[in-house]
């Protein structure tokens, strides 16, 4: 072939994709989060693997992500609520698994995508991709798998009662969206922090049995608010999980209570408006930091996997 | 005809070695031994190549060719200088794509191809093209980690030379190829070269790269040592012997298959 064609191939190519209107740029330009959106297709090829590849190889697959929960549901349920507190506390199986979903749902967020960029090493190591899409990615399979336990909590607390309302249905947007957030956030800053040291992988694992309990899922918030002192009751509720164990319990455990009114005053903290947007507020800024973080390290991501 | 790549002053440091666990890290420090220990495998190299032009990028191992190759796709970024490029990059890095092992021939097609920029209906249409080139019979539907590693690069091969690219990068994608598909490969790859897009191509056959390329350039411990024609270059590694006797880079070559195929094994 004579330099002559390659040059007329070239310009044909040139011209074909437009390339004078592009300008010359760097490869591994990041525009952080907002990046993992404009890429949807590949977000979407990854959720679709993930979904199928969580539970890789086992026997029971999907099925797993209702035996988890539910297994958990019945430990908690026997020794908590049979051993423990026998019918003190009004329908407590329904309070106790609203609160659980939300639970499971930001632990399996946070814990999955802590190794998500460790687990996708091959893919990393040699291709330009949005490396943000990784816990994203691992957030959304964790939300697929939420919706069937919310299901499940809706079928009960129509047996018990339930009615859906319209205060009830946005606390669980916001108690999902909090999740949602503060897991990315924790995922970002944690699946880095594990590329460098996987002493992190073990930490997170610790960190999500912690959470369990400091969390109002296993006991009402009432226990906190009547044990401890003020500043502390107010350092619990800047937990954001704790807010969105209580908006989901609004939402649906409330509702199946003989007096709502009475059962919203005795067990929820006041103002839980207020409490709300500062959840979304502090997991805003944890995002924020995250991606921060992440934009950072994440330049040593390939070579260290 | 524009820029298509442009690499200016760029460095790539590594750590040799990491004191990882806290007791190496305490007994290094008690040692006064250094914690960790830098190398830069890409040294200040500055480059430009013209859109449609092919290089050849040689050196010995080690000397950093993939990792400059991974400088420019945007695998990794340079920590100091720049890289540059124009338009969408496709190619294989380090002998082999960048597939999951526990995804079937099938998923990883669909997800390689969308990493390098295609969509689902461009996918779709090439899909049947891809799998013909990288003729891997029945085992479309079985997870990659269980392929066989001639398999495993030709799909990758297969699905990097099926973007509709302007970049194309080829680290060593003979090395693993039974003769056959290394005829192909080599064909698809001047096909692609025809049709004007810029080609990077690293390999250790000179003849190849006398075939592919009109320029070459070498790395040398990460330095940039010698740019220019592809000849020359062949000659300033030392790979001439292997090249046909003629030197010619025409059909005569094509005669001399083993040298140029061969020369990969
Ligand atoms: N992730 C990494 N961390 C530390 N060092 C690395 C890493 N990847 C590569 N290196 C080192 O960088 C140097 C260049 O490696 P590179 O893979 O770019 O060589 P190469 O020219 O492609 O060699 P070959 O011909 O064997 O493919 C080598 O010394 C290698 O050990
Ligand atoms: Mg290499």
């Amino acid at each position: 072939m004579t330099e002559a064609a390659q040059a007329t191939g070239a310009v044909a190519l040139a011209d074909r994709h437009h390339l004078d209107a592009i300008p010359l740029s760097s490869p591994a330009a990041n525009r952080g989060l907002l990046e993992v959106f404009r890429r949807r297709y590949v977000l979407r090829l990854l959720v679709k693997r993930e979904v199928q590849g969580r539970y890789e190889g086992s026997f029971l697959g999907f099925l797993w992500s209702y035996i988890n929960p539910l297994s958990q549901f019945f430990i908690y349920w026997f020794f908590m609520g049979q051993l423990l507190s026998r019918g003190r506390f009004e329908n407590y199986p329904v309070h106790m698994f609203a609160g659980l979903i939300i639970v499971h749902f930001f632990t399996e967020t946070f814990g999955a995508g802590t190794r998500s960029l460790v687990g996708n090493k091959g893919l990393i190591a040699k291709m330009s991709v949005p490396r943000e899409m990784f816990p994203v990615a691992t957030m959304l399979v964790s939300l697929w798998h939420v919706a069937p336990q919310i299901l499940i909590l809706v079928g009960v607390c129509l047996l018990e009662g339930w009615r859906p309302d319209v205060v009830g249905m946005l606390a669980m947007v916001a108690a999902i969206l909090i999740a949602m957030i503060l897991g990315t956030g924790l995922a970002l800053l944690f699946s880095t922090a594990n590329v460098f040291f996987r002493d992190f992988g073990s930490f997170v694992s610790i960190m999500n049995n912690y959470i369990r309990f400091g969390v109002p899922m296993l006991y009402p918030f009432s226990t906190i608010a009547n044990g401890l002192p003020q500043w502390a009751v107010h350092l619990y509720l800047c937990n954001p999980v704790s807010i969105a164990v209580i908006l989901f319990q609004r939402a649906f455990w409330l509702g199946t209570t003989k007096d709502p009114v009475k059962q919203a005053a005795a067990t929820l903290p006041d103002h839980l408006a207020m409490w709300t947007i500062i959840g979304i507020a502090i997991s805003a800024v944890v995002l924020l930091i995250a991606q921060r973080v992440f934009l950072k390290y994440e330049n040593k991501v390939p070579e260290r996997l | 005809m524009g820029t298509s790549i442009k690499v200016d002053h760029a460095t790539k440091v590594f750590t040799k070695r990491y004191h990882k666990t806290f007791k190496q890290m305490t007994v290094a420090k008690m040692r006064k031994q250094k914690i960790s220990d830098t190398f830069n495998a890409v040294d200040d190299v500055t480059f430009e190549i013209q859109q449609g032009e092919s290089v050849g990028l040689m050196g010995l191992n080690g000397s950093g060719k993939s990792t400059l190759l991974k400088l420019i796709n945007g695998t990794m970024r340079p920590d100091e200088g720049s890289v540059l490029t124009r338009g969408r990059i496709a190619g294989l890095i380090a002998t082999g794509a960048g597939f999951h092992p526990q995804l079937t021939g099938r998923e990883n097609v669909y997800l390689n191809a969308a990493i390098l920029g295609m969509n689902e209906k461009e996918t779709a249409r090439k899909f049947d093209e891809i799998v013909d080139f990288a003729d891997i019979g029945d085992f479309l539907d079985t997870p990659v980690g269980n392929y066989s590693s001639g398999m495993y690069s030709r799909l990758g091969f297969a699905v990097a030379v099926h973007v509709d690219s302007d970049i194309f990068l080829a680290d060593e994608v003979l090395a693993v190829g039974d003769k056959p598909f290394k005829r192909k490969c080599m064909e698809k790859m001047e096909e692609v070269k025809a049709s004007g897009v810029t080609l990077v191509y690293v390999s250790h056959a000179a003849a190849s790269v006398a075939r592919m390329c009109e320029r070459v350039i070498v790395l040398e411990k990460g330095k940039l040592g010698f740019d220019g024609a592809a000849l020359d270059g062949i000659r300033y590694v030392k790979y001439d012997d292997e090249l046909p006797v003629d030197g010619k880079t025409d059909e005569s070559a094509l005669a001399n298959d083993d040298a140029m195929l061969g020369a990969d094994i």
